[in-house]
């Protein structure tokens, strides 16, 4: 099953908008509800980015009876050094954007604790793809019960 | 688990009155949980969706929407008939009227003790403190409206654990009141205890109970009809009747059930939403860490909260008003008479807290995952062939949902108006069989009728 979102960057009013649509579609899959929140999270955080610091994004959902895959690619400034943008509090964005509540540094880190995998590769001021890879275990659903 | 859950009948308030129904797909649009469907020409309510909100009782143009209620007979069963009374219902009431008037007119109606459900506020609001002292979840959200707790349970199962498991007022009050009258000699079995009620989720919150075991509430008679015989009554009033009220109230309790009546007692982060709407758009769009900055949440699903529940018969606005003037009144009284003296709330035994809520998602499309996605499939290929108008011309209240009811083999792709001149297009379909399946959705005589007739009977009237 696969999706496709296309989301507009600095639309901060429709960011989150594919975050409350898939989780409505893990529900309907009757996955389990930890492995979904986490999801949504991961997925939430990855189009806010998208919507504060690149100009045009495509999020692409593959669901199987394994995993969710998530793949979401923007066309922006990319990042330079990812190491460094993955640390906690470690923001670019601009005193506006903090000021909608955005930008606290804590979305990348966010994505990397709520998914199983995550790969980030980026092209400066061409754009930048992350990868979220969250794994239907069934030891983990028993867990959750 | 969860499925033992969902194969349960759960007790409405709510049910269509199919004399009065017409089939004209109000109901059906303003529905919260997708929960109506129209078939032969009446509103069909699916029960493990419907959360009691009553917004197809708002919206039906015919009143063919019905609130149960317990016969009034029934409280003469008991030689003790106790009316416990939300503040709203003399909220409703005009400054002109006395409140000792409307318990006058209450005894004549047949009871023989008032109460304020009310009262245990303040025990509530202790058990609010001490639960969240226990749980770390945040934010927590209150269980005051059931039609939130059911909401919650069907469309948001994910935050079923937020949910601040509390025994509510009417609960509490209903046992202490119990407990007190059987202090004074007089046995159970003589006790009725009767809730009335401003609207339906609390009625069925009443017959089946969320969390708890049983409700220790007799019956329920709802508010407009206790308001129309209580107008009656004073408009031929007679002499104080010398019933036993106790008019023990704090501006704590008096507030409650109004909107920010929970807020403003809860420390930390708190909200308050009211209108279903309004909840639906704020749970919607929460699913991402900030909603953890919060600690209560105060959701309501009428708007005004409880002054405008449907079974309320006066103006909502007026009623908010009202209140909080007599709440003004009664603002130096820091906690009620009952509780002060007695210090009964601390000997009765009252269960404080409910039992686990479980979730029961709807919409699931299969238990399991792999079935599921097949079916997932299916849903977004056939909404892809419908036209995405949301019209209702199938009978059900969007397309999303039709391809679901489709998938989930209680429907046809051929319910939809427009897929069907495509099929008699292409021969898929003769034009008999569409018309029988129009007349499956709404009814035989839907489009047979004589209209030089009807005009001509429009004349006479
Ligand atoms: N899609 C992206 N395109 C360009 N830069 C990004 C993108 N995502 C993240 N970044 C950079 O990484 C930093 C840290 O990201 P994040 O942890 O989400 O914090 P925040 O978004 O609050 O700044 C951002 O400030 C930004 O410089
Ligand atoms: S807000 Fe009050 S009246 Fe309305 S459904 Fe909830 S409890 Fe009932
Ligand atoms: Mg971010």
């Amino acid at each position: 099953m696969q999706f496709r979102h296309k989301i507009a960057g600095g639309d901060f009013a429709k960011a989150g908008n594919v975050a409350s649509s898939v989780k409505k579609v893990l529900q309907q899959l009757n996955i389990d509800h930890v492995i979904s929140k986490r999801t949504v999270i991961a997925l939430y955080e990855g189009e806010v980015n998208v919507v504060a610091h690149a100009y045009s994004g495509i999020i692409e959902i593959e669901i199987d009876e394994e995993k969710i895959k998530i793949i979401i690619t923007d066309k922006g400034p990319g990042i330079a050094d990812i190491d460094q943008a993955m640390v906690e509090g470690f923001s670019t964005a601009t005193p506006q954007v903090r000021e909608m509540g955005f930008g606290a540094g804590m979305g990348l880190s966010n994505m990397k604790k709520n998914s199983d995998f995550m790969k980030i590769s980026s092209i400066v001021e061409e754009g930048t793809v992350v990868e979220l890879i969250n794994y239907l275990k069934p030891d983990a659903r028993q867990e959750s019960k | 688990m969860q499925d033992k859950n969902q194969n349960k009948d759960f007790h409405h308030a709510l049910k269509v009155d199919n004399d009065l129904c017409f089939g004209c797909t109000h109901c059906m649009t303003a529905c919260p949980t997708q929960a109506i469907r129209v078939k032969n020409g009446k509103a069909t309510i699916i029960a493990n969706r419907c959360v009691d909100c009553g917004q197809c009782y708002i919206a039906c143009p015919v009143s063919a929407i019905d609130v149960e209620q317990d016969d009034l007979e029934m409280i003469f069963k008991f030689p003790v008939r106790v009316i416990l009374i939300p503040s709203v219902l003399i909220g409703q009431f005009p400054r002109k009227i006395l409140t000792s008037d409307i318990y006058d007119a209450l005894k004549e109606i047949g009871f023989t003790h008032i109460f304020e459900v009310e009262t245990s506020i303040d025990m509530v609001l202790d058990s609010y403190k001490q639960f969240m002292d226990e749980h770390k979840e945040r934010p927590m959200i209150s269980t005051f409206c059931p039609a939130i707790v059911r909401l919650i349970q069907v469309k948001y199962p994910s935050l079923v654990g937020n949910l601040l498991r509390v025994n509510p007022p009417i609960n509490m009050s209903a046992v202490y009141f119990m407990e007190k009258l059987k202090a004074s000699g007089i046995r159970e079995n003589e006790i009725g205890l009767f809730y009335a009620t401003p609207c339906a989720a609390k009625i069925a919150a009443i017959k089946s109970p969320v969390g708890e075991i049983k409700s220790p509430v007799t019956g329920v008679i709802n508010m407009n009809f206790l308001y129309n015989r209580i107008l009656k009554y004073l408009q031929n009033k007679r002499t104080d009747t010398g019933v036993h009220h106790t008019d023990d109230l704090t501006s704590k309790g008096i507030l409650w059930s109004l909107t920010r009546g929970e807020v403003v007692h809860v420390s930390g982060r708190t909200l308050a939403i009211d209108g279903m709407k309004n909840v639906n758009e704020f749970l919607e769009n929460i699913e991402n860490e900030k909603f953890d900055t919060f600690d209560f949440l105060e959701l309501r699903a009428c708007d005004e909260s409880c002054a405008g529940g449907i079974l309320i018969s006066g103006n909502r606005f007026l009623t908010v008003e009202r209140l909080q003037k007599r709440a003004l009144r009664y603002k130096d009284q820091e906690t009620t008479q009952e509780l002060k003296t007695k210090n009964d709330f601390q000997n009765i035994k009252i269960n404080q807290f409910l039992d686990n809520i479980e979730p029961r998602p709807m919409g699931r499309l299969d238990e399991n995952t792999a079935i599921a996605l097949k079916k997932m499939e299916r849903k977004h290929r056939l909404m892809c062939f419908l036209p995405g108008l949301d019209c209702g011309g199938c009978g059900a209240p969007d397309c999303e949902t039709l391809s679901e009811d489709i998938v989930q083999g209680n429907a046809l792709i051929s319910q939809c108006v427009f897929m069907q001149q495509q099929m008699i297009s292409q021969n898929l379909l003769s034009p008999d069989q569409a018309r029988q399946i129009n007349e499956d959705i709404w009814g035989g005589d839907r489009l047979g009728k004589d209209c030089n007739k009807i005009e001509l009977e429009d004349e006479n009237n």
